[in-house]
């Protein structure tokens, strides 16, 4: 008994190093030095696009049309170079929307026009119709197979690169074919050859060069960019069009600083709160509210460790569910030192008075907080079908909140409670905060 | 000790007028949708020195906004609700206040939604909580088969939930007419905050109550049902006091961005606290009694009125 009890406050001691020591700042878990926190806390924009999926190709399913336009913004927005972005799918009756989160990007307008554009290149020919006017037509040539195609940005190799024209003093992006598209560009040019040929991007004519001479692989489109135009145009062209038109629904930029500060405010209302907490425990519970709360200590550090190890991503729902978790570990152990004062109250010996007042307390315990994990199973559930992200958040954080107090509340205040009544450290009812018996 | 059970009439009587009230509230104002819900856009702009709001209205007005609404979070830094806004003409709103007020905006966030999204949210989170609470009813009627009719036992907790939703969602709806309070996405983590202490402080006064039947504490479950709530007043108090420290700590210092979820809290451990103790337990009792078509008939002061 007394040999399990003190290999018991080992591992409890060693648990602690270690949490703490994942939890202590500056040293790299999971490819990241701190907690991963949401945009709320950390600045950033968030996007939310409606897919009008009624323009998809009819060989599609809705899903595979949604996923080809999630890869496409994901490819577009690794390209962008913004650290860890989120681009994620959701389907509701309301519609199908992308939801894409850039963290600390800075121009989110030239985000915006990135990620939402279409960028359907195309290359047309000036037709003469029956009326006499002249319009441009998509220009069309037979492919290696002998069918007849059009001419699109499908047929680029991803390498367009954006450079500097010194002679023009423009920005102008060089491009290649793949196999297929030089053997369509060939027959085009040879056909348009002195005659101009329309570079067309969504519908509108970017420009209008003319054909010079038969060329095959590569090729230049000539506009009046800026660097960050031909740079945009350069990545769009390379990460392929999206399949259906986006227009944007919502859009929330965060402030960097601002974030900051909601999570500073945050935390210290949390420490001065859990100071209280501490105080009020060691008044009304005296031994057992001291030791329930070196218990919490170790909770809230291994909850915190947890946090950090999955990763999970802290936002301010998040935060909300982890305090509501602290709120329910805190009433664990209230339950106990009660039972305790009752017990005690009741003339038990301190030894009894500690095993029944955890035998007692474990039914409440455990009902409660299984129905707390069956809310928080179908809020997360629900949440991941709906693209309801903030309640994924809440919901993660208290489950994950509530299974480790139960754990800490067996475990940790438990093993914590026998060593001080069997080390003979506190024998009076008084120490426990029982006055009457 | 007091006869928690024997008031029963007195708290359905209070907690039949709040819902009563907050029904009304509801239905006649409904709840002062924020900008998660309803299409426009918020803005909050750090300044780098203080800012008069009278100052900041008018220099608002002389662009264009004078419908805005501002809320001051300290003095130099405000929230703004307008209309739907580009980004261009987001631009400029920020450039003629800096140029305006003579004041560097130091930092801003801004938020534009079309309703479509939040719209969904609020319903999918209904939806949310009916399941659950379906899921609770069934776990709890399991957790209390070896009771008579463990079934009562689930009805009777989701009864008192939704009484604390409901109380929750009123106070919202009266804060939202009376003080231009206005429910945004966070506030719907609060409600689901709620629904889930509210859960668990029932189950523990219902499991005092189960261990005292289990025990044979009396063979009137009216007896029953008043020790085991008297044994949790306890517990109840010292866990909903410990919980409010770490609320009230959130509320006033824990910035702007939070306070609607925190005042959800706020009111929803309190009333938690009240069902727990004055409405859960006495529901088993009426229905125990078989009371539930006698309950107003025999209110106190339809008694009295008899007399």
């Amino acid at each position: 008994m007394k040999r399990g009890r003190s290999g018991l406050l080992i591992f409890i001691v060693v648990l602690f190093g270690l949490t703490l020591w994942v939890v202590w700042p500056n040293h790299e878990i999971r490819g990241r030095t701190g907690f991963a926190l949401g945009l709320d806390l950390r600045g950033g924009s968030q996007l939310v696009y409606s897919a009008n999926l009624s323009l998809k190709d009819p060989g599609q399913t809705d899903a595979q049309a949604l996923e080809g336009v999630k890869q496409t913004i994901e490819r577009r927005v690794n390209k962008y170079g913004v650290t860890e972005p989120t681009v994620a799918t959701m389907q509701n009756e309301q519609g199908s929307f992308i939801l894409v989160q850039l963290p600390g990007v800075k121009d989110i307008d030239e985000a915006l026009k990135l990620i939402g554009q279409v960028a359907e290149l195309d290359f047309r020919e000036q037709v003469v119709n029956a009326t006499g006017n002249t319009t441009w037509v998509v220009a069309k040539a037979i492919g290696s197979d002998g069918q007849e195609k059009e001419l699109t940005g499908k047929y680029l190799k991803p390498n367009a690169v954006p450079y500097f024209n010194e002679q023009e003093y423009r920005y102008e992006i060089a491009f290649e074919w793949n196999a297929e598209g030089a053997i369509l560009f060939k027959n085009i040019t040879t056909r348009n050859l002195n005659k101009p040929l329309g570079i067309f991007l969504d519908n509108e004519l970017v420009s209008a060069p003319t054909v010079q001479a038969v060329i095959e692989a590569k090729g230049v489109i000539q506009g009046d960019f800026t660097l960050n135009e031909a740079n945009t145009l350069a990545i769009q062209l390379n990460s392929g069009a999206l399949d259906v038109p986006l227009t944007i629904v919502e859009r929330r930029d965060i402030g960097a600083t601002l974030g900051a500060d909601s999570l500073r405010k945050s935390l210290l209302a949390g420490i001065i709160g859990s100071a209280l907490i501490i105080l009020f425990m060691i008044i009304y519970y005296r031994v057992s509210g001291l030791v329930a709360c070196l218990a919490l200590v170790v909770y809230a550090v291994l909850n915190l460790a947890v946090f950090r190890l999955i990763p999970v991503v802290l936002t301010l729902p998040g935060i909300a569910g982890f305090l509501v978790s602290v709120g329910m570990g805190v009433d664990g152990n209230v339950l106990v030192c009660e039972r305790l004062k009752e017990e005690l109250r009741r003339g038990s010996t301190l030894e009894r008075a500690v095993e029944q007042s955890f035998r007692q307390s474990w039914s409440a315990i455990w009902d409660s907080n299984v129905t707390v994990f069956i809310a928080c199973a179908v809020l997360y559930w629900l949440g991941n079908t709906f693209g309801n992200f903030t309640v994924v958040g809440f919901a993660t954080t208290l489950f994950i909140g509530v299974a480790l107090s139960m754990f800490t509340q067996v475990v940790v205040t438990r093993a914590f409670l026998r060593t001080v009544v069997a080390g003979g450290l506190a024998k009076s009812p008084r120490a426990y905060g029982v006055f009457k018996t | 000790m007091i006869d928690f059970v024997g008031k029963r009439r007195w708290f359905f009587l209070i907690s039949g007028i709040l819902i009563v009230i907050g029904i009304i509230s509801l239905a006649v104002f409904g709840l002062k949708w924020g900008v998660d819900f309803s299409s426009g856009t918020a803005i909050t702009l750090q300044f780098e020195n203080p800012v008069d709001l009278a100052e900041l209205r008018q220099q608002l007005a002389d662009l264009g906004y004078g419908t805005a609404t501002i809320q001051s979070a300290g003095e130099e830094q405000f929230f703004i609700r307008i209309g739907e806004t580009t980004s261009d003409e987001y631009a400029q709103l920020k450039e003629g206040l800096q140029a305006g007020l003579g004041n560097n905006i130091t930092d801003s966030s801004v938020f534009t939604v079309s309703p479509v999204i939040a719209a969904a949210t609020v319903r999918n989170t209904g939806i949310a909580v009916v399941i659950a609470s379906i899921g609770i009813l069934l776990y709890i009627s399991w957790a209390f088969r070896k009771m008579p009719k463990p079934f009562r036992w689930g009805i009777c907790a989701i009864l008192a939930l939704f009484h604390d939703l409901i109380i929750v969602i009123a106070i919202f709806s009266i804060l939202g007419w009376a003080a231009g309070m206005e429910v945004d996405a966070l506030f719907v983590t609060g409600v689901l905050a709620v629904a889930g202490v509210s859960v668990n402080n029932i189950v523990v006064v219902f499991d005092r109550i189960r261990e005292n039947s289990k025990r044979g504490v009396s063979g009137d479950f009216e007896v029953i049902a008043n020790v085991g709530i008297m044994e949790s007043v306890g517990r109840s108090m010292n866990t909903g006091l410990a919980t409010l420290f770490v609320i009230v700590a959130l509320y006033l210092l824990g910035g702007v961005t939070i306070r609607n979820l925190v005042l959800a809290l706020l009111v929803g451990i309190t009333t938690g606290i009240y069902s727990s103790l004055c409405i859960a337990g006495q529901l088993l009792v009426v229905w125990d009694k078989g009371e539930w078509g006698k309950l107003f008939s025999r209110l106190p002061s339809a008694r009295r009125a008899s007399q």
